[in-house]
């Protein structure tokens, strides 16, 4: 029951956003980076599961970015940038993983964010090689060959950041339901019955994580062609904190939360920002603060009309 | 017989308290061996060092003859073939019984699979008839935080057994049941073990289960082993009656 309801309601959710996109199309920009973090917050949404919340995925969605940035002059076709970044991002994560995930709760948390502050510090400092809070900006990239350019260009971009959602989500609901994703829950509720079983949490953890950081990655290479632009902001602890934000707004009850909440988020901000330009972050901490307190399912839980805590 | 589990001079310390002070055991294969003592004897501490959680600071345990159980993680002393249960419950609290069964079940040949559902038929029959050993069939999908003490207690052994061990440590698996429940409890859970075969150690409080359940009794004391023997002798020595019944010997109230 609960599985169709998540397939229509991805279907649905695809074919709006395809039509928001065709009706507005400075929104096909927006839209696109609210996939990409909601490809992120998917990878999120696993450590969650695991009672576990990290502060610095922004790290993996950055290094990734940067990867794209680094690597098109050299590779310039996306459908082998996308890929590599991605992997670049996986590989990061198994080896930060292999050090976090001896920790839990609040230290798992703050070191996620300690490690990802430091890559920002790299970014930022390392001037000669990163071009600092300046950036790099992407040289135009094919896609399948093709040298694609203005609306082409972004509707792929979108297309590729839509089907990616789908597949991942696909992907990470067959997790949850295998005997290793049941595992990943098991660590919130009894981490010492996992190793009485035979299991080492650390491992069911870590395998997570790195899955986590590989979709950080996927969604941090859209995001690099998508704007064309990279910035250390991207791993500021701003860009986790708000992952983490998207995560909680959409619910982890599902994987459709990320990228409900992730496209409530962008819709709020550009529309917000535009109307109180001063104020959005207020628009949204009053968002949160709401959700928190009248739907702590998150908006998925809110359109399935029960609360799941 | 033989021994399936050795301990020789277990020693461990908490501070100034001697929680093992030169344990000697033998536990031999398919017996059930019941632990008394008061509390704070060092029981429990037993159980923890035999299983991993606990590390002694001289001694050694051997399992099968072969094995060295000191310096092992708990999960490679699981794999060698021996299960501990816990006195209090530990369930996944969020899943249902049936999925906590089916979770105990699939750790049997590693969870590392990805893509294979964890309710695959195959599992979902096996535990189901695992539940059904257990007489926990109809509450198969109930959430485990939702169970009554006496379900929790052998649903947590129903997961050790899961496992197929050849060696089960239980800590106290009637404690917190209801008086009522009690001998159905153990009564099923006699039924289980022999049938498969377990040699069973258990940490007991209440004699009347200890009298129907054990084939030896181990009475401990201060982190030593008091007195060792069947039921029958032990259960009516005057000085364990003292010590860890509290039947005081013509009593004059």
């Amino acid at each position: 029951m609960s599985r169709h309801i998540e397939w229509l309601a991805a279907l649905l959710g695809a074919a709006l956003l395809v039509l928001l996109a065709w009706s507005a199309p400075w929104l096909r920009f927006v839209l696109t980076v609210a996939l990409a973090k909601g490809i992120a917050v998917l990878g999120l949404l696993l450590l969650l599961r695991a009672g576990q919340v990290s502060f610095g995925h922004a790290l993996f969605v950055a290094f990734a970015a940067y990867a794209v940035a680094f690597a098109a002059p050299s590779v310039p076709e996306a459908l082998l940038l996308l890929p590599l970044a991605a992997l670049g991002s996986a590989l990061v994560g198994l080896v930060v993983g292999l050090f976090v995930v001896r920790y839990r709760e609040i230290f798992f948390g703050m070191l996620n964010l300690a490690i990802s502050m430091v890559f920002y510090s790299l970014l930022e400092k390392f001037y000669s090689i990163t071009k600092g809070t300046d950036g790099i900006r992407l040289p135009p990239v094919t896609i399948a060959g093709q040298a694609l350019t203005g609306a082409t260009y972004e509707w792929t971009v979108f297309g590729i950041a839509l089907v990616l959602a789908l597949a991942f989500g696909a992907l990470v609901r067959v997790y949850l339901a295998s005997s290793m994703g049941q595992a990943l829950m098991g660590i919130k509720t009894r981490e010492t019955r996992l190793e009485f079983m035979g299991v080492s949490g650390r491992r069911v953890l870590l395998a997570a994580y790195v899955l986590s950081a590989l979709m950080g990655g996927v969604g941090g290479a859209i995001i690099a062609m998508t704007s064309r632009h990279v910035t250390p902001a991207l791993a500021y602890w701003t860009a986790s904190g708000e992952l983490v934000f998207i995560g909680i707004l959409g619910g982890a009850g599902s994987v459709v939360g990320p990228f409900l909440g992730a496209v409530a988020y962008e819709l709020t901000r550009v529309y917000a920002a535009a109307a109180v330009a001063d104020a959005w972050q207020l628009i949204l901490g009053a968002v949160l603060l709401a959700v928190i307190l009248f739907a702590p399912g998150g908006l998925w839980a809110l359109l399935r009309g029960r609360r799941t805590a | 017989m033989s021994a399936l589990l050795s301990a020789r001079g277990l020693r461990l310390a908490f501070g100034g308290v001697k929680a093992a002070d030169g344990i000697d055991l033998d536990v031999m294969e398919h017996e059930f061996l019941a632990i008394i003592g008061p509390n704070g004897a060092g029981k429990t501490t037993f159980i923890n060092m035999s299983t991993g959680y606990l590390r002694p600071q001289a001694g050694s345990i051997t399992y099968d003859g072969t094995h060295q159980l000191l310096g092992l993680p708990p999960r490679r002393i699981v794999k060698l073939g021996v299960g501990r249960s816990f006195q209090l419950p530990q369930l996944f609290t969020e899943h249902t019984v049936l999925e906590n069964a089916a979770l105990a079940l699939a750790a049997r040949e590693g969870i590392w699979r990805p893509f294979a559902p964890l309710l695959r038929p195959a599992i979902r029959a096996e535990a189901e008839e695992l539940l059904e050993r257990f007489g926990l069939l109809h509450l198969a999908d109930r959430r485990a935080d939702a169970l009554n003490e006496g379900a929790r207690k052998l649903a947590d052994i129903a997961m050790a057994v899961a496992l197929r061990p050849r060696l089960l440590l239980m800590d106290e698996p009637t404690s917190g049941v209801a008086a009522a429940d009690k001998m159905q409890v153990v009564e099923t859970l006699v039924r289980v073990l022999r049938e498969a075969r377990v040699t069973a150690v258990f940490v007991e409080h209440d004699m009347e289960v200890v009298a129907r359940f054990a084939d030896r009794v181990a009475v401990w004391g201060q982190g030593r082993i008091a007195a060792l023997g069947p039921p029958g002798e032990i259960l009516n020595d005057p000085e364990v009656q003292r010590t860890v019944i509290g039947v005081v010997p013509n009593a004059v109230a």
